[in-house]
């Protein structure tokens, strides 16, 4: 992969951030770098993961204080040079919080924490985030989240409809998101939100692969 | 400078689900409260600050409600001011 590198950002809490690097490197062979939240130079990483966790021990609001680090703050530039950031889990949070992607995650309707595979729709195209060659609509990923329930208005939920925002939908919706959703992308489609784990579907003898397309798509420049 | 105490509630929009409410709810039924119609879960917020006079404490408060305390697209937010 050249010297592309891809950034997996460390906050105090984060715990899928190792996952992140080892589903990178050691599945795909792509560089990765761990960047702590405290810096805010991004000059040496050409695409960025908010991994899951409890940054801040979800203090306040899940992604609430992450919002607030140098590194956050660095990632508005960031992204309007159309470089790639994807938040899985507490990373969509974070981004959700930050006003990266519009609506909130908030507490599973049943109030469980769900721990489980689940069936997705591939909705949109758009940043081709799940790009399989055309072979699958539906893939399988892990999810593992107390407060995953996307809620947003319905003038948003109209935006994110009319233009092809919902990268992703459960099957069978397990949290009481609105819409089903459970992940979606900003307009430009290259900064992607999810709750489901790809890291963790990127081996098949540790549950699948579909998280793979996912991972490689954070090179397409 | 003048201080102040504020109590800031931070509470879920009427439109948002509250399933920790609605778990609560159950649980003070079953303790055998009647008559409960509604009940739903919000937080507190303490805080201590200096400022000249309430216009600018105010001001201070609801940039921290709106930016940090509450987040608007789920939450609603209201406080009170105690001059010290």
């Amino acid at each position: 992969m050249d010297n592309f590198t891809v950034g997996v950002v460390v906050f105090p809490g984060s715990n899928c951030d190792r996952d992140v690097s080892w589903a990178l490197e050691g599945c795909l062979d792509i560089r990765t770098k761990y960047l702590w939240h405290e810096s805010s130079d991004l000059s040496d990483v050409d695409a960025i993961v908010l991994p899951g966790g409890f940054s801040y021990g979800d203090y306040l609001r899940c992604g609430a204080i992450a919002r607030f680090s140098p590194l956050i703050n660095a990632l508005d530039e960031f992204v309007k040079s159309g470089k790639r950031v994807l938040g899985i889990c507490n990373g969509f949070q974070i981004l959700t919080e930050s006003g990266f992607l519009p609506g909130a995650l908030t507490a599973n309707k049943n109030l469980n924490f769900i721990c489980d595979d689940v069936e997705l729709d591939i909705v949109s195209s758009k940043g081709s985030w799940f790009n399989n060659g055309g072979e699958k609509q539906t893939i399988n990923l892990p999810i593992a989240h107390g407060e995953g329930r996307y809620h947003c208005d319905s003038d948003t939920l109209k935006k994110l409809v009319d233009n092809e925002l919902i990268a992703l939908r459960y099957k069978n919706n397990p949290n009481g998101s609105s819409f089903d959703i459970a992940g979606i992308t900003n307009e430009k489609g290259n900064v992607l939100g999810l709750m489901p784990h790809p890291e963790r579907a990127c081996d098949e003898t540790i549950g699948g692969t579909d998280g793979l397309f996912t991972l490689k798509s954070l090179i397409i420049k | 400078m003048d201080q102040f105490a504020v109590k800031v509630f931070v509470r879920l929009r009427p439109s948002v689900l509250d399933p920790a409410g609605e778990a609560t709810k159950s649980a003070s039924i079953k303790l055998g409260a009647e008559g409960i119609k509604s009940l739903r879960i919000g937080k507190m917020i303490e805080v201590k600050i200096e400022g000249n006079g309430e216009n600018d404490v105010r001001e201070k408060i609801d940039l921290l409600c709106d930016r940090l305390f509450a987040n608007t697209v789920i939450e609603d937010y209201e406080y009170s001011l105690e001059k010290l």
